[in-house]
């Protein structure tokens, strides 16, 4: 018998039939899925491999901390910026700099138009082709389609003629036999359930906001420059205010930031909420996906109302854990905390002295260790099958207090609902109640889209929050935006160490940094795809992707669909993830907790 | 193969006008630096090609290009990939994923062997044997050069095709190459930057299927049209400079009042690119103009010049100047005419340095 139940309560059955997909498409970075399916075409066993590797912070050690951001910044240009936030933050809290209110203002309201454009286009471009099938919508009737979404949505693009014309250029593009991105892939499955008006809708919509996201990072581009990968600088932000003067920010720029709040905030309820709500309703019966969604979440919170308060009652999104399920309960967490968050390799690619210990992260270890297990099929540079007994992965096993957990934005918002916030809790039950659902939905792949686009519409809100708060303080007289007492090297402490987190777009997202005599000594990041993509620890206990792909029945064996639909619900970032690792075997400095 | 759609065919079923249509290439063609006799010529290329079959290919990197590439205004992302070019295969993009996803590479081979553009983004990593990027269980290594032996030309994204960029950093733990490094018998066209600018990736593009030919590199191989000239050679705030005065330190008196960052690290004088005359986003700011100097991204191996906050002279690359970003500031503080002599030197090895990098790697 190939039965057996994970230390998380899992069940698994590596009979069966073995399908591979790697690629997995429209993700950041390269991830494999391998899955046992029974007779039935039911997912009994996942696995999820990280198939690449950087090496960001080997490079970093020896540098000047001041420039950290700029390198972490490029572990990933998706969610650009997260990263470059995470590295200010931890240098500041080494350092004991404080930064000055508006700076605190900006980087929420980079971070939350960070959200807002990365929601929307990881549902339209990254994740819609799972629930819409391109070429049914080539049957559309454009006049029942103008019906369709005039009555969900006010937004005025909304015409028979407008989808008409969608349609057409679409049958043009088809008809060309250059189907693009389109080609090869799964139209037409029985798994594909809209009608061909709302595919119509969904196709374009698809279009208006791939116009229109390039509005939204607008917001990077007035404040850190450009975008992607605009600038930030430790002590605060690089723009300045120029309310007197011709040489920065004006108020030109601000009526700029303004309206670029208000547009988001209307796309993003009047297109992406209604779709979202629309595709659902057609998808109500699906109900898998939901994994460890249902069990163990984790988030840190963020988005600190003031300034350098880092307390759980400043922050916009509240932060904490939740285990077995029970909502009743929202256990803190504690970044510093060296029994709290650990990471193991027993399965991931990486050498530890005891690999049934896990690290903190100022504690980490780094040996890259590529080697195949007994059971896996193929040759080390063709492989054809991976043996998850053994090592299977890039990506590490991140736990907390041993606990594999799920992070992202519906862990923010079980989180959100549990700690009993009622702004999160007035759009996650007015969802439910219009789709004619139970809480419990949520712990599920839909679930988990829904959330996201919650969080979008959440995200455009605070924006408009988050600047009135920065007008209110500028009027009061407070221009600074950047704190330099500690900029010059000689003010630092000899040896410190720090820690920033941010709740990134794809979830709970740490940078630790060890700085000494004015060098990084040692620099640890523990993003979101690794929480979720992570393989097995020594335990036993399964991570999140794997768990939510369980028990899924598929369509067809040789399409991928679902196992696409589960995985994109979590917005793979696989160059986030992977990055760790250090040069032919050498030790990193081991760090101890202070 | 089917009835190709013109990108003209294409804009007129969209409901654009013939007008908007010539407007739309008047557009272009200043865009790309051309004169109005030259919309024309992209008029008629548009009305009677058929789309360019692209395959682009993710290496080692962040996704910061392809995200850059879907934020250009003119023309939209959306008409490059509906109407200009033919995205065969995009793993960022693609419906398809898996074995259906890889099919699409042979299906290309077979159909425009020796006619297809193969856009790169990211880089190949060498050690252990290629696996610190696995695609389809196999290095990534295999599948660039499989594909580039069958296609017509190479574009290189970014500073990691071209360069190798941030995980080519030192120790560059994974040896990350740049693309022109292991393919070395196609032309291959550099479009560096981290990322490269939106309209420069589609102007590129468009230089591209209208000229059926790239347009006219320099020594290193990128488009002239976009990076002959430097950053600091454009800037707006080059009068600040050549006046001395400077930016001391993050939002003093002078950052508010829009002076020139050399001191605070601006790398504007050893940096060739677009971003100070065609700006980002729309040409709604560059990082000068938000306040921070420019880091540099377009330019070989920049991680590894020094930190991001020292002046240009203090850099190893201008090691023959002897002395520190802040003695040299102090002076030209109280001195325009020792800025520009400052200036110029940084200038002359930028010049130096180019020269010694030797010629292009296309053919």
């Amino acid at each position: 018998m190939t039965e057996t139940v994970t230390a998380n309560g899992f069940k698994l059955d590596t009979g069966g039939q073995r399908v591979v997909v790697d690629p997995i498409c429209r993700i950041e970075g390269h991830l494999r899925i391998e899955v046992n399916v029974d007779d039935d075409n039911v997912i009994r066993n996942a696995v999820s491999t990280g198939n690449m590797w950087r090496g960001l912070e080997v490079i970093l050690k020896g540098r000047d901390p001041r420039d950290a951001w700029a390198f972490t910044e490029r572990i990933c240009g998706v969610c650009t910026g997260v990263h470059a936030l995470a590295s200010v933050r931890a240098v500041e809290d080494a350092l004991g700099i404080q930064i000055p209110q508006n700076a605190n203002h900006i980087r929420n309201l980079m971070m939350l138009a960070q959200y807002t454009q990365d929601h929307l286009v990881h549902f339209y471009h990254l994740h819609a082709l799972d629930w819409v099938d391109v070429v049914s919508a080539l049957k559309a009737d454009p006049k029942a389609t103008s019906a369709l979404q005039q009555s969900i949505s006010s937004w005025p693009k909304s015409s028979p003629g407008y989808f008409r014309d969608t349609q057409a250029r679409l049958k043009r593009f088809v008809e060309s036999g250059q189907l693009g991105p389109f080609s090869n892939a799964y139209w037409g499955s029985p798994a594909y359930k809209l009608p061909p008006e709302a595919n119509l809708m969904a196709v374009t919509h698809y279009l208006e906001a791939l116009d229109f996201q390039r509005e939204i990072v607008k917001i990077h581009t007035i404040f850190g420059g450009r975008n992607p990968h605009p600038n930030w600088v430790v002590g605060g932000m690089p723009c300045s205010f120029s309310l007197n003067e011709n040489g920065a920010i004006t108020m030109e720029w601000l009526n700029l930031v303004s309206s670029i709040i208000d547009r988001s905030i209307d796309f993003v309820d009047q297109v992406y909420i209604p779709d979202l709500k629309a595709i659902a309703s057609f998808y109500k019966e699906w109900t898998y996906g939901g994994g460890l969604s249902s069990k163990n979440l984790l988030s840190y919170g963020g988005f600190p109302k003031l300034a350098n308060d880092w307390s759980q009652e400043n922050m916009l999104m509240p932060g904490g854990a939740i285990l077995n399920g029970d909502l009743s309960q929202v256990h803190e967490v504690d970044v510093r905390d060296p029994e709290q968050i650990q990471e193991f390799v027993a399965h991931s690619w990486y050498k530890y002295p005891d690999e049934n210990q896990g690290l903190h992260p100022w504690d980490g270890i780094t040996v890259p260790d590529f080697v195949l297990g007994p059971d896996a099929k193929g040759t080390k540079t063709d492989i054809k099958q991976l043996d998850e007994n053994a090592k299977y992965s890039f990506i590490k096993a991140p736990r907390w207090r041993g606990n594999a957990m799920e992070v992202g934005p519906l862990a923010r918002y079980v989180v959100a609902y549990a700690s009993g916030n009622e702004e999160i809790k007035d759009q996650v039950d007015g969802l439910l109640h219009d789709l004619g659902l139970p809480l419990t939905a949520i712990f599920s792949t839909l679930g988990r889209t829904a959330a996201r686009g919650l969080e979008c519409s959440w995200a455009a809100h605070n924006m408009r929050y988050v600047f009135d708060n920065m007008m209110a303080n500028l009027k009061a007289g407070d221009t600074a935006t950047a704190n330099m007492d500690k900029w010059e090297p000689i003010t630092w402490p000899g040896d410190v160490k720090g820690v920033g987190h941010v709740e990134a777009p794809r979830g709970s997202l740490g940078h630790w940094v060890h700085i000494k005599d004015a060098k990084i000594e040692n620099y640890q990041a523990v993003v979101p795809t690794t929480w979720n993509a992570s393989p097995r620890d020594p335990a036993g206990n399964i991570g999140a992707y794997e768990a939510a792909l369980l028990g899924t029945p598929m369509a067809n064996a040789e399409q991928p669909l679902e196992i696409l639909r589960t995985v994109h619900s979590f917005d793979p970032c696989l160059a986030c993830s992977t990055h760790v690792m250090a040069p032919d075997g050498k030790e990193l400095v081991t760090v101890k907790v202070r | 193969m089917g009835i190709q759609e013109t990108f003209y065919e294409a804009m007129r079923e969209h409901g654009i006008t013939r007008r908007s249509f010539l407007k739309f290439c008047s557009l272009t063609a200043a865009g790309l630096g051309l004169g109005p006799e030259f919309a024309g010529t992209i008029a008629h290329a548009l009305e009677t090609k058929p789309r360019t079959p692209v395959v682009w290919l993710h290496g080692l990197e962040c996704t910061c290009c392809s995200e850059s590439f879907i934020r250009s205004g003119h023309p939209l992302a959306a008409d490059v990939i509906l109407s200009m070019i033919s995205l065969d295969y995009d793993d960022l993009l693609m419906a398809a994923a898996g074995y259906q996803a890889e099919e699409i590479l042979e299906q290309t081979i077979a159909k425009y062997d020796g006619n297809f553009i193969l856009a790169c983004e990211g880089n190949p990593p060498l050690n252990e044997d290629g696996m610190y990027c696995i695609q389809g269980g196999k290095p990534y290594v295999e599948k660039l050069r499989r594909m580039a032996s069958h296609c017509k030309a190479i574009i290189a994204w970014g500073s990691c095709a071209s360069w190798g960029c941030v995980q080519a950093a030192k120790p560059n733990p994974t040896r990350a190459t740049p693309i022109h490094k292991v393919i070395t018998d196609k032309p291959v066209i550099k479009v560096p930057g981290c990322p490269p600018i939106a309209e420069v990736m589609t102007g590129v593009i468009t230089y591209m299927l209208t000229f059926d030919r790239f347009p006219e590199l320099d020594r290193q191989g990128r488009p002239k049209m976009f990076y002959s000239a430097r950053n600091h050679d454009k800037c707006y705030r080059r009068p600040h400079f050549d006046a001395g005065q400077f930016v001391e330190r993050f939002d003093d008196e002078g950052a508010r009042k829009g002076y020139c960052l050399y001191k605070v690290g601006c790398k504007g004088p050893t940096t060739h690119n677009a971003c100070a005359n065609m700006e980002w986003n729309g040409g709604l700011s560059w990082p000068v103009k938000s306040g921070h100097g420019c880091l540099g991204c377009s330019e070989d191996n920049f991680w590894d010049r020094g930190s991001f906050y020292s002046a240009v002279t203090d850099l190893n690359v201008v090691g023959q100047v002897e002395s520190t970003a802040d003695k040299i500031g102090g002076v030209l503080a109280g001195a325009a005419a020792i800025g520009v002599a400052a200036h110029a030197t940084a200038s002359v090895i930028s010049h130096l340095k180019d020269d010694n990098k030797g010629g292009s790697s296309h053919d």
